[in-house]
């Protein structure tokens, strides 16, 4: 069970889950629970499809509710190595279980420097309260 | 967020809005909850059962004395002065250039007196400019003409309003009026005692009008005390399903039932015919504002009409979206959002009349990437209870 306490954060609110598989460094990414409850009422959800590179900063996708659209931001760089396409068709799980069922890619590593702007949980909770007033 | 104070408007719920989760948000200068739950919850609530709205931030506007009728029958493109007691009319307020300034209801009443009077009901976000606009068309000189007398109120801040909708909105209501409403017909409304406690023996108006494409009442009431009431109907109302429910519903339920709204598919810059209200404009009656620019607009060809869209994919087409043909755009899309009840995204918006044919197949540009949409017939959804509006 991955533990939101022992995860980090992009200021875009993207939750970030760095493991290393076969000498590579993969990061898991999903959005987080503040996010999600920010957004409520999802309807689409676009994910990039394996193979695909995405940028640190750049938008990998883009998450869609009856308000508003908006676009999720990769923490680092490097290719797609997998995208839970399946999520698309049940969004109701990603709102309910943002950090397992809900994992969205996993990115293997090619540039790291994103990694060292990431928040902690600590501060990340920080900036969600602050967000809320 | 940003840290600019803006002194926004509250309505006498604010504090039960905000107490229940409500999620406020800025609307036309106003606090008000965009969501208690979830806006898809909300709004399948009210089309399965009811659900009960604050609307205090609509502006309401009070006309009396022996010239109200004829001074109202020259500032809005509908005819008033035919109106039967207790009828409600949709009308459009226009500019001399035949713009739209506004979209109002106007509803006509006796007073306990037995004196004529008329409520116009007018979008927040126009309130201000009706009140100039209506204040510039009635100089001292107009307002105490003897014997045509008309005395004009703002009466927002004093009036609560509320609009309970949805097919078991009679029921509701029912034990909480004494008028009979399930005969009263569309359109129509009536003065009414409000019997609860919590109304302290106040009156209050209610009608059978609403901006959901559901049955429903809107219930104006003093503002002192409307939070006892909006609390009773709650009470009353928990056995049938009633919910709470916040602007963003407002929003999709009135898509779904094909409704312009101000500042998307209503600006000056539009003119009823292109809005398909051209019913609301009496042009040969009183002569009102812009009355001699859309006889002359009726006549032209139009430049783009609005148009229902539904688009084949997931994603949702928003305001200021291109609507293309072939590559090349023909239209703009107002207003946009995923309709709950038909499971689709659903817009409205403008294109060229070659366009504007049901099923023709369009593109819209959605953030750079063209979706495949469909002219679609409006409404999107009705309900068999409701009538056709007057």
């Amino acid at each position: 069970m991955r533990q939101p306490e022992k995860l980090l954060y992009s200021k875009t609110h993207e939750w970030v889950d760095v493991a290393t598989a076969g000498g590579a460094k993969v990061a898991t990414v999903g959005l987080s629970a503040f996010a999600l409850e920010a957004l409520t009422d999802l309807v689409y959800i676009d994910l990039p499809q394996p193979g695909r590179e995405v940028t640190a900063g750049e938008p990998f996708g883009e998450v869609e509710s009856v308000k508003a659209v908006s676009d999720m931001y990769s923490p680092v760089g490097g290719e797609v190595v997998e995208s839970n396409a399946a999520i698309a068709d049940k969004l109701e799980q990603l709102s309910q279980d943002p950090y397992e069922a809900g994992w969205l890619v996993k990115i293997r590593i090619s540039d790291e420097s994103g990694l060292a702007m990431l928040l902690d949980y600590a501060a990340y909770k920080k900036q969600c309260e602050e967000e809320a007033h | 967020m940003d840290s600019t104070p803006a002194p926004l408007l509250r309505t006498p719920l604010y504090d039960w809005h905000v107490s229940h989760g409500g999620r406020m948000v800025d609307f036309a200068g106003w606090s008000l909850p965009v969501q208690y739950t979830s806006i898809i919850d909300e709004h399948l609530a009210t089309r399965a059962a009811v659900g009960l709205i604050d609307i205090c931030h609509m502006g309401r506007l009070r006309f009396e004395g022996p010239g109200a009728a004829v001074f109202l029958a020259e500032l809005l493109t509908r005819r008033v002065a035919d109106m039967e007691l207790n009828q409600i009319r949709y009308s459009l307020v226009t500019n001399d250039a035949g713009g739209i300034l506004d979209d109002v209801l106007v509803g006509y009443y006796h007073n306990a007196y037995g004196q004529p009077f008329y409520v116009v009901v007018v979008n927040a976000c126009n309130r201000r400019k009706i009140v100039e606009w209506t204040l510039a068309h009635l100089p001292p000189e107009r307002a105490c003409r003897p014997g045509d007398e008309v005395l004009f109120s703002d009466v927002t801040p004093l009036w609560a309003m509320f609009a309970v909708q949805g097919p078991r909105s009679v029921e509701l209501l029912q034990p909480l009026v004494d008028v009979d409403l399930q005969s009263m017909r569309y359109y129509r409304g009536a003065q009414v005692r409000i019997l609860h406690p919590a109304a302290e023996r106040q009156g209050g108006i209610i009608s059978r009008t609403g901006y959901t494409g559901e049955d429903g009442f809107e219930l104006s009431l003093g503002a002192d005390i409307a939070p006892g009431v909006w609390q009773a109907i709650l009470d009353f109302g928990k056995p049938l399903g009633v919910v709470p429910t916040g602007l963003g519903c407002r929003d999709t339920l009135r898509l779904e039932a094909g409704m312009p709204l101000y500042g998307h598919e209503l600006t000056e810059q539009i003119d009823p015919f292109q809005a398909g209200l051209g019913s609301a404009c009496h042009l040969t009656g009183y002569d009102f504002p812009g009355r001699d620019a859309l006889v002359e607009l009726k006549k032209q060809p139009r430049r783009a009409v609005r148009v229902g869209l539904e688009l084949v994919g997931r994603r949702v087409a928003r305001e200021g979206s291109p609507i293309l043909a072939d590559g090349r755009q023909v239209g703009t899309v107002t207003s946009g959002t995923f309709s709950p009840t038909l499971q689709v995204p659903i817009a409205m918006g403008y294109v060229a009349p070659a366009f504007a044919q049901i099923g023709t197949e369009l593109q819209i540009d959605i953030r750079g990437r063209g979706e495949p949409a469909r002219v679609a017939r409006l409404p999107f959804y009705s309900s068999q209870q409701n009538e056709k509006g007057t």
